[in-house]
């Protein structure tokens, strides 16, 4: 688990932004692109460096209200743990 | 019949001019690259970008040729930039300089990949064709010290294949976020200088074994990518994912192609971006829809399973190797033509010792 004092951020290589033809948010880096769920785009967007982990879900806790908050942690963990695996976010040490 | 064209593409890949200083002696720019002049100017490129970004491009890559020699890149790079397209530049290194890349940095290019002939000094510069060695290592601080994302891309072959420890160590040491160990693929001036540059069997296990190493030490530091060579596969690449699905590629003099070596092929012919738009060409080019989809398609390929994975491989190759670009890639050991490959190998095995000529790109044979 990520701790929650960490101040995810999207890194200098990975740009988010909206594909018009699928009207999803894709995180682009080079050569390759990841399109994301409404979920992951919500907590993508949320790592600029500026909010803690606990923060972060806190937020996507009141964004997306149903279900138990223990498991919406594990699952951004998870998540932001595979995105920092392809070096496109940082700082999930604090 | 032939399939309908995707809705979109997502990748352009803008190859600015075949015009650039190294001569490594397997570019992937045409043979005969010299014969074709007339670039595109810069009204024509600003249009095609526009036209990309339109028909659903996300990124554009820059290349070339040495993009840096079109001194009309910075205004490229800001109207992507402005198209929120993904931009990367793909270089030498060669002409570049710390000024030039903080003026593409404030134009808004995204990232920069370097090619690094070989971690070796000397082999590098005999490779590439002259002395640009130190030059590059210089870039790649730049790249770095400007807050780019660092891409080192080593094309390999018999002569570097060993070095591949080397490679990492000096991405490690670079900071590199990205290493591409890209082995030739042996088509064009590659497939002209096979004998020479095909490693053994026994070179590329054990490179391969040393990038897995690798990849699994630094994961989520330097991403490392080991391109396998199809004429060590059994089965053939899936060729820029698929012909005409993915990616739309622009020449020099704005002929629109669905891969670096398309005009390459016999009896297809390539619209030009000057004459009609992109949207039309990526939907309704007779060349773009010649090998789209299944009905192409000859046995084995038409009845494998494997059909939509790696779509009958290239169909460059399938040229190269057997003089009709509608075969079975013959990388595949299913096709009937895969003794023209294992006979390569032979040979590459054989041969090592001897004395090869290398043909350099553009110019004079050169024994090593």
């Amino acid at each position: 688990m990520i701790a929650a004092s960490a101040r995810p951020k999207l890194a200098s290589k990975a740009k988010l932004r909206l594909d018009p033809k699928t009207q999803k948010q894709v995180l682009l880096y080079p050569e390759k692109g990841l399109e994301l769920n409404a979920t992951g785009a919500a907590i993508v967007g949320l790592c600029t460096g500026e909010h803690s982990f606990e923060e972060i879900v806190l937020r996507l806790r009141q964004q997306f209200s149903q279900g138990d908050a223990s498991a919406l942690e594990a699952h951004v963990s998870a998540f932001l743990t595979t995105l920092a695996e392809r070096g496109l976010i940082e700082g999930l040490t604090p | 019949m032939s399939a309908q064209a995707p809705d979109r593409i997502y990748t352009l890949i803008a190859e600015l001019t075949y015009r650039c200083p190294l001569r490594c002696p397997y570019c992937s720019n045409p043979l005969d690259f010299q014969e074709r002049r007339d670039e595109l100017d810069t009204a024509d490129w600003l249009r095609v970008l526009d036209e990309a970004s339109a028909l659903g491009a996300l990124q554009v890559n820059f290349t070339g040729g040495e993009p840096l020699l079109r001194d009309d890149l910075e205004a490229l790079v800001r109207r992507a930039s402005e198209l929120d397209l993904y931009t990367s530049l793909i270089t030498s290194g060669v002409p570049l300089e710390r000024d030039r890349l903080l003026a593409l940095k404030s134009s808004g290019l995204n990232a920069v990949q370097l090619s690094l002939q070989d971690p070796r000094k000397a082999a590098c510069n005999r490779i590439s064709g002259m002395d640009a060695y130190e030059h590059k290592l210089q870039v790649a601080r730049w790249v770095k010290e400007l807050g780019f994302p660092l891409t080192l891309n080593v094309v390999l072959h018999r002569e570097n294949i060993d070095q591949v420890a080397e490679a990492v160590a000096l991405a490690e040491t670079l900071g590199a976020d990205r290493l591409e160990l890209a082995n030739t693929q042996y088509l064009g001036w590659a497939l002209v200088n096979r004998n020479a540059l095909l490693p053994t069997q026994a070179q590329l296990e054990s490179a391969r074994e040393i990038a897995r190493a690798a990849k699994a030490r630094l994961k989520g530091r330097i991403e490392i990518l080991f391109v396998l060579p199809d004429y060590y596969s059994d089965r053939p690449k899936a060729c820029m994912g698929g012909w005409a699905q993915r990616y739309l590629l622009v020449t020099p003099q704005g002929e629109a192609l669905p891969c670096h070596l398309a005009a390459s092929l016999p009896n297809l012919h390539f619209d030009n971006v000057k004459a009609r738009s992109l949207a039309e060409i990526w939907q309704y080019s007779a060349a773009f829809q010649a090998f789209r989809g299944e009905a192409w398609m000859p046995e084995p390929c038409k009845s494998c399973e494997r059909r939509e994975q790696d779509f009958g491989g290239c169909r460059c190759q399938a040229f190269a190797l057997t003089g009709d670009a509608s075969l079975t890639d013959p990388t595949c050991s299913l096709s009937p033509n895969h003794n023209l490959v294992k006979a390569a190998r032979l040979r590459a095995t054989a041969d090592t010792s001897a004395l090869v000529e290398l043909r350099y790109r553009g110019g004079r044979s050169v024994s090593r």
